[in-house]
């Protein structure tokens, strides 16, 4: 991956989670505690923040660089899993070093694998992994197929919707939610849904001819 | 929202300066990475730390001194605090005994912990606190929330390591005490997180949440309003039967805590008192310490939690050891 687009993509998911407030908080105060909408908000503003001093650096050093200062500014359980996420990103991209589709999907297998393993949690749970976890395999196999990144980043954006919308119906077992037992049914997981607005956002630059 | 706030970023940094100024005998407040601790460094003895999402005062900071805690690490509002206020924490405090994390069983807190224990170069514990019996369904892998009987774990476990225990005998007082220990909560309105400016759930006059934790998230059961003694005795029903499930004998002595979550009346508290020392004696079970206010709250939540903790000798002798922190003090 670039360095160019790692920050871009960091300006626009700040814009994109400030622009989704009401749909992240509404989520987040019928079965959450409230506080989702807050966290990403510091998080990726503090990410964004951080655009000029990252500029020169190597895309691996980027993205661990993030993931250190999310890991310091976020808190509750959103800053040690994306902290995860960008470290593990950082060390298979610095160890793969180059910028082919699958390699980048690789280091995205990495990251959610990190979430997974920090958040000792799977697909079903009712967290962002419901949307992660497709995405990532989605992204791993038509990469795979030599598929350009034009139709990967169209085929992301649908496998997203799909898992957000997966959540609606499952009891939570893990996150804050996970005291609500059949309450949560009905519901969307907010943290599923920031990450399908992340996803979105990564996706429509690459759509508009931005360069991974 | 109606709320004494000057900027709603300088809530906590404004408060978390106030306390340390009306405590400078007990506490002293570190910013960047934030953590307070006592003002008087302890030598020779077990560092016991805590932390957690702020707007559950006095909850942890309230509980630094003399036989409780050595250090606090206050997160964001409700959410848990990172692993660089943890790290920093531990490096000011510690006496070459070791340092043992008092940590409530919510996935965040647990996380931060976690990683900042790997990056810790002293030895370390950490006592998990899982006494919400709210929690039923063994299949909520998530497990029991930490809550109220947290206090009770910080009070025994600070008094041990003031006489120079070692490390693995404070984790097991630390585990024991959880172990004997049951919270339910019961709100009866939500709360407002400063920075969200409106309440967390809406809930109408004829409604309570039963099984709620101390963020302002919604309970178990959305239940009607009905009168304090029949609240009660659901309460006192859920913490007994959850003792039996754990093979917990309960006809013996125990400590009672009525916990305000912010918003209710200590005239209530001890209503509630009232009413569930009566219901715990019919079922065989004697309370011999007692413990009635605002100690683990959430915000501006009005409702209670009743949390018992089964007493042995060992447990009572902690608890009834001198104590000299902000919001706990006895015995000197």
């Amino acid at each position: 991956m670039k360095t160019n687009f790692i920050l871009s993509a960091s300006l626009a998911i700040h814009a994109a989670i400030v622009a989704h407030e009401a749909d992240i908080e509404s989520l987040d105060r019928a079965i959450g505690d409230g506080d989702h909408y807050i966290n990403m908000k510091r998080g990726s503003e503090v990410a964004a923040s951080l655009y000029n001093e990252l500029l020169p650096l190597p895309a691996d050093e980027v993205l661990n660089k993030i993931g250190m200062k999310l890991l310091s500014t976020i808190g509750g359980a959103s800053g040690p899993l994306f902290a995860s996420f960008f470290m593990s990103m950082a060390k298979v991209s610095k160890q793969n070093g180059s910028d082919s589709l699958l390699e980048i999907a690789a280091a995205f297998a990495a990251g959610v694998q990190a979430i997974m393993q920090r958040g000792k949690a799977q697909i079903g749970e009712k967290t962002m992994l419901d949307v992660l976890v497709p995405v990532s395999h989605q992204f791993t196999l038509l990469a795979a197929e030599g598929k350009s990144s034009t139709e990967i980043a169209h085929a992301l954006k649908e496998t997203a919707n799909q898992g957000l919308e997966s959540t609606r119906n499952l009891i939570a077992t893990k996150g804050r939610a996970a005291g609500l037992g059949e309450r949560a049914i009905g519901h969307l997981d907010a943290g599923a849904k920031s990450c399908q607005v992340m996803i979105h956002t990564v996706c429509d630059l690459v759509i508009k001819g931005a360069n991974p | 929202m109606k709320k004494f706030i000057n900027q709603i970023e300088n809530v906590l940094t404004e408060s978390l300066s106030g306390f340390a100024s009306a405590h400078r005998d007990l506490v002293t407040l570190q910013l960047d990475p934030t953590y307070l601790t006592r003002s008087q460094k302890a030598q020779n003895k077990v560092v016991i730390i805590s932390g957690g999402g702020s707007g559950h005062e006095p909850l942890h900071a309230g509980y630094i001194g003399f036989g409780m805690l050595d250090a606090a690490c206050p997160g964001q509002v409700f959410t848990s605090p990172t692993p660089d206020q943890m790290l920093a924490a531990a490096e000011a405090v510690h006496a070459d005994k070791g340092v043992l994390f008092i940590v409530k069983n919510y996935a965040g807190d647990v996380m931060n912990f976690e990683m900042a224990t790997e990056m810790l170069p002293f030895e370390h514990a950490t006592v998990l606190t899982s006494d919400d019996c709210a929690v039923v369904n063994s299949t909520y892998t998530t497990g029991r929330r930490g809550v109220a009987g947290t206090v009770i774990v910080e009070k025994c476990v600070g008094s041990l390591a003031e006489t120079g225990a070692d490390l693995a005998t404070c984790k097991a007082l630390g585990d024991k005490v959880n172990a004997r220990t049951s919270s339910i909560g019961v709100a009866l309105t939500s709360c407002t997180v400063p920075a969200a400016g409106r309440a967390t759930f809406d809930i109408a006059e004829t409604e309570l949440e039963m099984g709620v934790g101390i963020h302002g998230e919604p309970g178990r059961k959305r239940e009607q309003m009905r009168k304090a003694d029949a609240i009660v005795h659901d309460c006192v029903q859920a913490i007994v039967t959850d003792f039996q499930s754990k093979g917990l004998p309960t006809n013996q002595e125990a400590l009672l805590l009525i916990n305000g979550f912010g918003a209710t009346p200590l005239m209530e508290l001890y209503l509630i008192y009232h009413s569930a020392a009566k219901l715990l004696a019919g079922h065989g079970i004697c309370v011999t310490r007692s413990l009635v206010g605002n100690y683990t709250t959430a915000l501006d939540m009005a409702g209670a939690s009743i949390t018992l903790c089964l007493l042995d000798d060992e447990i009572k002798q902690h608890w009834d050891s001198p104590v000299h922190t902000p919001a706990l003090r006895w015995g000197r």
